[in-house]
């Protein structure tokens, strides 16, 4: 295998979050479904308002994006943006793409390539992959990848406990005016059946344990592992790492087998507080990070997408920029409206009128 | 209702992109293309900044086609920073919340579905001001309950309908 490098540097030149409100406990779900007689997975998980979307929190986290890259290059306008690029699971129209509406709505249009892209949770570090050869190949001076969820779980199901909401949305440019240069990434996919849904069908079928050592873990070291060898690095030369959140266990996990000590993970380990927000996981972990990182730092992102497979990016920050006008990932995360699991209903629309 | 109409209006929904007159200087929105003021022909495409306040609000209780999943639901009048007054719903905040005078922003959203098979209808709603970082919450500072004085002496503009209920 060979690491994937730009023929020029690219870099990170903004980025933004965004999780709405509401949040759901999952000792709610626990005691609903089972007399409260299953521990949950999550605290709690962020649930999108009736009036959100993926469409709308892309918007918001593109404008925070756009406003970070504002202020590292002056000069940057969003009518320069050669991509505006959304990876989702749950897309609100199966025809129709989510991202020129999100480029209408940030005014990236007319001349820009528009795309909606689908991996389950890693459709967004997907969308950054591919930013990074557009940008890096000279196609495009700017590119956006947003990877951002309304993540469905079925009632009494598993997933429903962390099923969350949220996302990130990062612009990728030459790296002069980097925030964060891209360093080197790995690909990493096989044909892996753990979880997925089929044309018209409202919530996901996954194969229970199937969807650990298989699918999670193998993907994600294995992604990693190469990134390493090709680079000459381990987990000691990373400041922090961030992988998909499914739940609190496996990215800890994962992170002690790489060699990662629990303090490199934790200031990008958000799934106890908004749940698990699919193709926005491992990239709002990240965009937490990048809140707090020094220049001189690196980063490990990982992702994993059920299917399966996994992106590795190692990032090294290259500047520290004060942007106190945008709101940091703690803003969103800290804005909590605590609901019930009758209000959750409605909010998900699953009453029946 | 009509695909086309809805097209039309993207740009001052999604952006709130609206006009300036080159003769008084007065910012237009919705845009008109006509100065309400000094009657003069206005159409230099302007965005404004979101930013805004709460001129006056109601409940909705029972609502129009399409709006009845959001109810109740707060339908406002902003004043936006740069002067034109909006008519548009509030989101992410409840009644009791809200206060005349609140500082408020722009925040696309879903408005409405034309129906199971329809278009998802986006267009801007106002939220409170989220707090910058690391500072208290603008919700928390006292609210006033009486309507605003008239800013700068400039007397309030006549309500324009706006594109949307």
């Amino acid at each position: 295998m060979q690491l994937m490098k730009p023929v020029r540097p690219v870099g990170i030149i903004g980025y933004g979050a965004y999780v709405p409100r509401y949040r759901l406990a999952g000792q709610a779900i626990s005691e609903l479904w089972t007399a409260g007689n299953t521990p949950p997975p999550v605290r709690e998980k962020a649930v999108p308002g009736l009036d959100e979307d993926v469409v709308t929190m892309s918007i918001e986290a593109a404008r925070n994006a756009l406003a970070r890259a504002q202020a590292a290059d002056p000069t940057f306008d969003p009518a320069q943006l050669g991509a505006v690029w959304v990876g989702s699971e749950s897309h609100p129209y199966a025809v129709k793409p989510t991202s020129t509406i999100v480029a209408e709505a940030i005014g990236a249009t007319p001349y820009t390539q528009a795309a909606d892209w689908q991996f389950a949770c890693k459709a967004g570090t997907e969308a950054i992959q591919a930013a990074i050869g557009f940008v890096g190949s000279g196609m495009a001076r700017y590119a956006l990848a947003i990877g951002m969820d309304a993540a469905q779980g079925r009632p009494g199901d598993a997933l429903e406990y962390t099923a969350g909401a949220g996302g990130a949305a990062f612009i990728l440019g030459p790296s002069e005016h980097a925030l964060v240069e891209i360093e080197g990434s790995v690909s990493f996919v096989t044909d892996t059946p753990d979880f997925w849904r089929r044309q018209h069908e409202q919530f996901p079928e996954h194969a229970g344990r199937f969807t650990g050592e298989p699918a999670y873990f193998h993907h994600i070291t294995q992604s990693v592992r190469a990134l390493f060898a090709q680079m000459g690095l381990s987990a000691t030369d990373f400041a922090y790492a961030v992988f998909h959140q499914p739940n609190v266990k496996f990215p800890l996990k994962v992170g002690e087998e790489l060699g990662f000590k629990r303090a490199q993970i934790t200031p990008g380990l958000l799934v106890n507080e908004i749940g698990n927000a699919y193709a926005g996981s491992a990239l709002i972990g990240l965009t937490a990070i990048l809140d707090i990182a020094q220049p001189g730092e690196r980063i490990l992102l990982a992702s994993f997408g059920s299917g399966a497979g996994s992106d590795a990016f190692c990032l090294r920050v290259r500047r520290s920029l004060p942007t106190p006008h945008v709101w940091t990932t703690r803003t969103y995360v800290d804005r909590r409206v605590p609901v019930d699991y009758a209000r959750y209903a409605r909010l998900k629309e699953n009453y029946i009128l | 209702m009509e695909v086309a109409r809805y097209w039309r209006t993207t740009k001052q929904r999604y952006q709130l992109v609206g006009e300036k007159c080159p003769q008084c200087g007065r910012r237009i929105f919705p845009p008109r293309d006509v100065c309400p003021v000094c009657g003069h022909e206005a159409r230099t495409a302007v965005q404004f900044s979101g930013k805004g306040e709460v001129y006056s609000y109601s409940v909705v209780h029972v609502a129009p086609e399409g709006y009845e999943k959001f109810v109740p639901y707060i339908v406002a009048l902003v004043r936006l920073a740069e002067g034109p007054l909006v008519t548009a719903q509030l989101t992410d905040v409840d009644e009791s919340e809200v206060w005349i005078g609140m500082p408020v922003e722009m925040v696309t959203r879903v408005l409405r579905e034309d129906g199971e098979r329809g278009m998802l209808i986006y267009g801007y709603k106002f939220r409170p001001a989220l707090p910058v970082n690391n500072q208290a919450p603008q919700a928390a500072a006292q609210p006033m309950r009486t309507p605003l004085p008239k800013a700068n002496g400039v007397h309030p503009e006549p309500v324009l309908q706006a594109a949307m209920p």
